[in-house]
């Protein structure tokens, strides 16, 4: 098989590059690399469709879950307090 | 007279941690880490280790942002523990299914991901995704979760990444394309 030919179906590759562009510039050739398959594969389209969609998802949900706060039961907080005074 | 006022002024002071930051760190905690028996230890821990370095603390920082900096290596050492090393080096973990052929690297038929409806965005669907999501991420191995907290909550970038987890450039694309790609899958499996 040809590069180009390899390039074209290696969805292995170009998810794993749709992944990176996310978070960072691709290099030159990984441009081409995944314009190239992009162009010949609608599967990793919508990859790269869905994989956006679940990236925002994903921070919205870790904003939220950011701002929720939890509190530990009194009791505890008290047994907490006492191992440190044991040792103040 | 004056050197002393200031060493006061900016020393720790144990005696009210817990009344000022225990719920604080336990927050911190349990949206990294969801197990919440362990975070409640992780807190105790960290006030311990706290005092034993209690010269260390120079009020550079405030007292919580100095206390969670503990808290938080504790945390990135139950991820780098909950883990073998093959995870780390962007392996699966068992079960896992291989969704591409291992000889062109195409997405194998039964896993190629297909039109879900969520590519629109509407505010039911977001809704209903957010829901799957958080279902999805519970069954992520520790590290795939600790990946997409430490980019999504405490919004590092992939070096930092790196650098806390100890793992490779490379590997981590490999880490999070794979914990990506799972992800995908489980929303796929249980939309409906």
């Amino acid at each position: 098989m040809g590069t180009i030919k390899k390039i074209q179906y290696n969805c292995r590759h170009a998810t794993l590059l749709i992944e990176k562009r996310q978070e960072k510039p691709l290099t030159l050739k990984e441009r081409v690399q995944l314009a190239i398959h992009l162009a010949g594969c609608s599967v990793c389209r919508l990859y790269l469709r869905q994989s956006r969609v679940i990236g925002r998802a994903l921070q919205h949900l870790f904003g939220r879950s950011g701002e929720r706060g939890y509190t530990l039961d009194e009791q505890v907080k008290r047994d907490m307090q006492e191992k440190i005074n044991e040792r103040l | 007279m004056k050197a002393k006022l200031f060493s006061t002024s900016v020393s720790a002071d144990p005696a009210h941690w817990v009344a000022k930051y225990a719920d604080y760190l336990y927050s911190y905690a349990v949206s990294r880490l969801e197990d919440t028996d362990l975070c409640r230890d992780l807190v105790q821990e960290t006030f311990l280790a706290a005092l034993e370095r209690l010269n260390d603390f120079k009020g550079e920082s405030s007292e919580r942002t100095w206390l969670t900096a503990i808290l938080k290596y504790k945390v990135i050492d139950v991820y780098r523990k909950r883990n073998t090393a093959w995870l780390l080096s962007g392996g699966s973990p068992d079960g896992e299914p291989e969704y591409f052929e291992s000889d062109n690297g195409h997405w194998k038929e039964a896993y190629a991901p297909q039109a879900m409806g969520i590519e629109g965005e509407d505010a039911t669907t977001r809704k209903e995704l957010a829901g799957i999501l958080e279902k999805c991420l519970k069954r992520l191995p520790a590290l795939w979760f600790a990946v997409f907290s430490m980019k999504h909550l405490d919004e590092l970038k992939a070096e930092a990444i790196c650098r806390e987890l100890k793992v490779t450039p490379s590997n981590y694309w490999v880490i999070l394309h794979r914990a990506k790609v799972n992800l995908r899958a489980c929303i796929q499996k249980e939309w409906r």
